[in-house]
């Protein structure tokens, strides 16, 4: 290291106080390019998975027309009357989504407001992380909780198919509960505590204080939370394959069986079609799909983050 | 430095021939499983991996050159030979078991006794699609009751050669019935459903006896026969509801490696020992005769693609 006069340059004399001698210099650089290189596995990973899904996928519509893949209304690629129509798979994947996201919005959101305005700290404490465990169980234990006792116990009351939308995306909703709970509840705690201080000083009720002002002060991060939970829900596999079932319709009934996108995917993976025949390479087609739609989601959510953000101070 | 990544790479090379790898269809993983535990306790220096991730994935290995032995529940198919061919991997065709497919009913349907090949070929056949509803449509004999259909899903062996069986074109199935890879759900289902019908593997039937009611076929003499005991299956009385399992040997390993030679040795003249405890069904004697006597020639190539189902397995080794 050069001489440097430190008193015309103090700068130079923090910088050097820091890096104290050449072997620390190496070793931090060392340091950053092992991070780097972490983090760019991640990158490498991501583009990878993008280029051999298109790349399938673009020689899965030399075979297939587009038209055939999105205005035909059956898929049946695995049968002797091949049919290509994409929209039975999309409906699983909405309808079990949709079914999800009507138990996990306000159970998360009702769990969520609870936990941050209501509940003693004490009952906090144990609370949140006994709702959180939730999402420690893995899917495919959800998925056989759905098949062999909520599907059965449903049954008493309906006549619900073996397989069915109903129960699977009941139970996803269950699982999906604490991304939505939890990252809202972070949203709501965020709100500074002078807005309802300010509330409260004006007369209004504690719950009008919750619905007018501390939920539309974190609108933002709750709209991010239920995203997250919906591209969970998309792109959850185990517990639709095992209790939805592996029949592509294109049906609102809940109560019948249903393919999602990622069930159809599962089963073409472990199965005995041929590599690199046009039914395997229905996978990347499909693949795409849910890729495509799950960005979507990821953009929407940054946007609607960004947009409804509420800034104060 | 250089030196020690030789000496590694000679020895991990040499570990290498000792290696037999198998990988392929789930139907029959369960007997490759036993033979190489077996094979384990005989030869404890042997290292023998066994994996399953469908057959498709099987011979996506094999014909790569990954793995030395591809399990099956069917037979290859043309495009797998192509890309073997090209890769220059010539395969040992070789039955190992046979699947006896039960037609499977509720406990409580007492009027389902007997079915022929084109009762199911109406039930199951593509043409039905969405019209064969009821059970007086099969046979103006049953009740008007809803015919609720369970099984396999489309991507499976067995789906593949019920639907040969018994509408004489593979894959040509109905689409609108309850399908899942996974057997035991089918059994769960049909258990359930008091109008149900369903096929599944018959070790999944066995397993499951006190809830299910199983089904004759008529085989083509005119008798209905069940696959129960397991002894009609391997005589062939119940026909045509049965189907071979195979592994498929490369013939590159076989002769580079002696490792791959002793086990399938071991696995053709002891694997019948343990084939139903793993809940399929031993092949005749006479065969088990052949296919050792083939193997021992080496001959290569496929001969049971030519075979309808029902055809007695001997006759094409």
């Amino acid at each position: 290291m050069q001489n440097t006069n430190y008193r015309d340059n103090p700068d130079i004399l923090s910088r050097q106080s820091l890096n104290k001698n050449a072997s620390e210099d190496i070793s931090e650089k060392i340091v950053a390019t092992i991070l780097f290189a972490c983090a760019l596995v991640s990158v490498l990973t991501t583009f990878g998975i993008v280029v051999i899904i298109f790349q399938e996928t673009f020689s899965f519509f030399q075979e297939v027309s587009f038209a055939q893949f999105f205005l035909d209304t059956k898929w049946t690629p695995l049968f002797a009357d091949r049919h290509f129509g994409v929209w039975p798979l999309i409906n699983g994947t909405l309808l079990t989504t949709a079914i999800a996201m009507a138990v996990a919005i306000p159970l998360g959101l009702s769990s969520a407001i609870y936990l941050s305005e209501y509940a003693q700290p004490q009952v906090a404490a144990i609370l949140r992380p006994a709702v959180e465990l939730l999402a420690g169980i893995p899917t495919v234990v959800y998925g056989y909780f759905a098949l062999l006792f909520l599907t059965p116990l449903l049954r008493n009351l309906m006549p619900l198919e073996i397989f069915n939308a109903l129960s699977a995306g009941l139970m996803m909703g269950i699982m999906i509960t604490p991304t939505v709970g939890s990252i809202s509840l972070d949203a709501i705690k965020a709100v500074p505590r002078s807005l309802r201080e300010g509330a409260y000083a004006l007369g209004i009720t504690k719950l009008e204080t919750i619905f007018k002002v501390v939920l539309p002060a974190a609108l933002s991060g709750i709209i991010a939370s239920i995203i997250l939970g919906i591209s969970r829900a998309v792109g959850e596999t185990m517990t639709v394959l095992i209790a939805a079932g592996q029949q592509p319709r294109l049906t609102i009934n809940f109560m019948e069986s249903v393919e999602t996108m990622t069930a159809y995917m599962a089963q073409i993976s472990g199965g005995d079609s041929p590599r690199g025949s046009l039914n395997f390479k229905t996978l990347y087609a499909v693949g795409a799909v849910l890729f495509i739609l799950t960005l979507a989601l990821n953009i929407v959510s940054h946007w609607v983050a960004n947009r409804f953000k509420e800034k104060y101070e | 430095m250089i030196i020690a990544t030789t000496i590694n790479a000679c020895s991990s090379s040499e570990e290498k021939k000792s290696q037999v790898s198998i990988d392929g269809a789930a139907v029959g993983f369960p007997i490759s499983l036993a033979v190489a535990e077996e094979y384990g306790k005989v030869k404890p220096e042997a290292k023998v991996s066994v994996a399953s991730s469908g057959t498709g994935g099987g011979f996506s290995k094999f014909c790569n050159g990954d793995i030395d032995i591809a399990g099956a529940s069917r037979t290859i198919r043309d495009e797998e030979i192509k890309k073997c061919k090209s890769k220059n991997i010539q395969f040992v065709e070789l039955p190992i078991a046979l699947d006896g497919i039960a037609v499977i009913a509720n406990r409580q349907n007492n009027f389902v006794k007997c079915l022929t090949i084109k009762e199911l070929g109406k039930i199951w056949g593509g043409e039905s699609d969405g019209k064969i509803l009821r059970w007086n449509q099969v046979n103006p004999k049953f009740p008007n009751e809803n015919l609720k259909l369970y099984a396999p899903s489309s991507d499976t062996g067995t789906f593949d050669y019920m639907t040969q069986a018994v509408t004489g074109k593979a894959k040509n199935g109905r689409t609108d019935y309850t399908a899942t890879q996974n057997q035991n759900l089918l059994v769960q289902g049909v258990a359930g459903d008091a109008t149900a019908l369903g096929y599944v593997g018959i070790s999944y039937y066995i397993q499951n006896q006190e809830k299910l009611n199983l089904v004759a076929v008529e085989s083509p003499t005119g008798k209905c026969e069940k696959p129960v005991p397991v002894d009609n299956v391997i005589k062939n009385i119940y026909t045509p509801l049965s189907r071979p399992l195979f592994i498929y040997v490369s013939k590159k390993s076989l002769d580079t490696k002696p490792a791959v030679k002793e086990f399938v040795d071991f696995y053709l003249e002891n694997s019948w020992k343990w084939v139903d405890s793993v809940g399929y069904v031993a092949l005749p004697d006479e065969a088990y005769v052949k296919v050792i006597r083939k193997f021992a020639s080496g001959e290569t190539g496929t001969k049971f693609k030519k075979a309808k189902p029902g055809e007695p397995i001997t006759n094409f080794i």
